[in-house]
């Protein structure tokens, strides 16, 4: 206890000098809780609104399908087995068709996906019920999504000529007309995708019944088991890119960190070689009263560790209330500002976690510990006569 | 450019067809049609006149054919296009760049659907099927005039399940049997593609169509016109040229 207390007041009595140690030491340590929980919030973000209106509860593959790759959209199609049929009736899925197609907009030519879906479906959050809005006979309905819109400059209401080939490979094309348009997030949903009645594109490519992928019901407990038609696809699968690209972001911002952290670790280390340096004699007493060296040792190092817990304290004082204020008022993003693939929405708000903050104070307090007691590994040397007379050795 | 030599000699027809088709004997004339399009060996020049949205362009290009099953076309000009080749073999189609890219790319897919050379035609019209009375049933619907030639009016509908276009309109030249337009429609009906024949010469025993034009009714612009400047038929052409080796050489 007595350690402890001395080791205090030789901090507090350095002033200025262990002050700036700390605020520096804090403003990292808030800092990079901050950086970490912009990352945090942007991967919850974008993973929530792909469960909203894309992903759902975990999807069923065709067996062929491969979003990334075209050349399989045409072969990507079947029937559903009779357990995904069943989770469909019990409102527990939708199935989605895609195919490949091409629009006329103001007679330029334009390749984009149809993708049949089921107006009246619950499971994601597009507007398929738009769907179910009147149009001239033989006009087919349409729901797009913003950036379609203003890449193939269709507005509401607007008829565009789409062709496509049927199962068969038969030319086919009518009018579609642009029933709404929607706002998201999620390109996926958006670029280049016209979204149509499920049974009218089902008709019009000649594939009753068949469907490219199935989208579960969030929270679905009973996921049934996949067959050789359809393969399913987990959180972990349809997020695995979202997860990536936060991944090497984070790594990136850690160099970041590192400089940082370098930085205010530099300082502590700094402190201690001077204090080590200045304070030979008050060493020297300490040893001639019976302290040992490793006594000695230990207050240097408690001393340094000190800033990095005053500096946690600190940090906490400001840091708390301007994080919470951030999670509640989000960061204002510039409107369909590209990061790293996917658009984060017009506010982008940071998740805390209590694992960061763990995490983040026991990163700090180590480092700081460890750059404290490297200082202080010259006492081990120290003869008490030579400390008393100013001397090292 | 092999679907638009194999257009150009499907449209062509031997000088001494002058006996009459009795009406409602289309499906004669596609025979004939198909007859007259057999060839065993060309090499042909030609250029292609593309008049899109954003101006007029000017390809040439060489083309040696086998049949309807090959075909390699090297693009002579402008210069930014010379030098790739385009190799089709049957169902597959391969598209090759020279240096600095020196790529070959396999055309399957989407990919078919994309513009030969920003012309009218797509690759995929490249890989149709030009045997029509395999493919169509006709009935002769009448004659017209179409540019001061007596024709038949053909009316084709598809006899299979797989064929691209479900139906096509042809206006074939009475004496010459030679398809002077064409009309090719979407199974709703919906007109997809038009071709005419401007100007035709005779090439040893065949006519063969020297100016037409081949139009995407989807897209605006004034459409694609080719011209043949020379053909020639039963010449030797090695079969090394048919290999995607040829392409880089």
């Amino acid at each position: 206890m007595v350690i402890l207390k001395l080791a205090f007041r030789n901090i507090t009595h350095a002033g200025l000098r262990t002050w700036l140690n700390v605020f520096i030491l804090s403003f990292a340590f808030v800092l990079i809780i901050w950086v970490q929980g912009l990352y945090e919030g942007m991967q919850r973000q974008v993973i929530r609104d792909m469960q909203a209106i894309e992903v759902g509860g975990g999807q069923f593959w065709q067996r062929n399908y491969d979003p990334y790759d075209p050349l399989t959209l045409d072969d990507a199609h079947a029937a559903l087995s009779s357990e995904l049929q069943h989770l469909v009736q019990n409102g527990n899925a939708t199935l989605v068709l895609i195919v490949p197609a091409a629009i006329f907009p103001e007679g330029r030519v334009q390749s984009v996906i149809l993708r049949g879906i089921d107006p009246n479906q619950k499971i994601v959050s597009l507007p398929s019920q738009e769907l179910t809005n009147k149009v001239s006979p033989g006009v087919i309905p349409a729901v797009i999504g913003s950036r379609m819109a203003k890449s193939a400059n269709l507005a509401k209401d607007e008829i565009v000529t789409v062709r496509w080939r049927d199962a068969n490979g038969v030319f086919d094309a009518a009018e579609i007309q642009i029933v709404a348009i929607f706002n998201t997030h999620i390109q996926t949903v958006d670029v280049s995708q016209i979204w149509v009645p499920l049974q009218r594109l089902q008709e019009m490519v000649h594939m009753p019944g068949e469907a490219t992928y199935v989208i579960l019901k969030q929270g679905l407990n009973n996921i049934p088991p996949g067959s050789p038609d359809w393969i399913y696809r987990d959180y972990d699968f349809l997020f695995a890119d979202i997860n990536n690209i936060v991944k090497s972001k984070r790594a990136g911002s850690s160099i970041f960190f590192i400089i940082l952290m370098a930085m205010a670790l530099l300082a502590v280390f700094d402190t201690q070689v001077l204090a080590i340096f200045r304070r030979r004699k008050e060493m020297g007493t300490l040893m001639a009263l019976g302290m040992t060296r490793r006594w000695v040792i230990s207050l240097f190092t408690l001393e340094g560790s000190l800033q990095g817990l005053l500096a946690i304290l600190v940090g906490a004082v400001y840091g708390i209330p301007f994080l919470a204020f951030q999670t509640k008022v989000g960061i204002s993003m510039p409107q369909a500002v590209e990061q790293g693939g996917f658009n984060l929405g017009a506010t982008l708000y940071p998740v805390y976690s209590f694992k960061l903050f763990l995490l983040t104070t026991l990163f700090l307090f180590i480092s700081v510990v460890i750059v404290s007691f490297l200082p202080t590994r010259r006492i081990s040397k120290l003869k008490p006569t030579d400390a008393l007379r100013g001397k090292t050795t | 450019m092999k679907k638009i030599i194999s257009l150009l000699i499907l449209l062509g027809l031997g000088l001494s067809a002058q006996e009459q088709i009795p009406a409602g004997a289309g499906e004669e004339i596609l025979k004939k049609i198909d007859a007259n399009r057999v060839i065993d060996k060309a090499v042909s020049v030609s250029t292609m006149i593309i008049h899109s949205r954003s101006g007029t362009r000017t390809i040439k290009s060489k083309v040696w054919s086998e049949g309807n099953e090959k075909a390699l076309v090297e693009f002579l000009a402008p210069p930014r296009e010379k030098g790739k080749k385009m190799l089709k073999l049957g169902k597959q189609l391969w598209i090759y760049t020279p240096e600095p890219n020196d790529r070959i790319i396999t055309i399957s897919g989407h990919l078919l659907r994309q513009s030969v050379m920003g012309s009218d035609l797509s690759y995929e019209d490249m890989m149709e099927s030009d045997m029509l009375a395999q493919d169509y049933r006709a009935i002769v619907r009448g004659k017209e005039k179409y540019n001061n030639r007596e024709c038949w009016v053909l009316e084709l509908t598809a006899r299979h399940e797989d064929v691209a276009y479900y139906s096509r309109k042809l206006w074939v030249d009475t004496e010459r049997y030679l398809p002077l337009k064409e009309e090719r429609y979407a199974r709703s009906g919906k007109l997809l593609k038009k071709a005419e024949i401007h100007e035709v010469f005779p090439v040893d025993d065949r006519w063969y169509p020297k100016h037409m034009t081949f139009k995407d009714m989807l897209v605006r612009g004034e459409g694609t016109e080719f011209i043949i400047e020379s053909i020639d038929f039963g010449v030797a052409i090695p079969d090394y040229l048919f290999t995607k080796a040829a392409l880089r050489k």
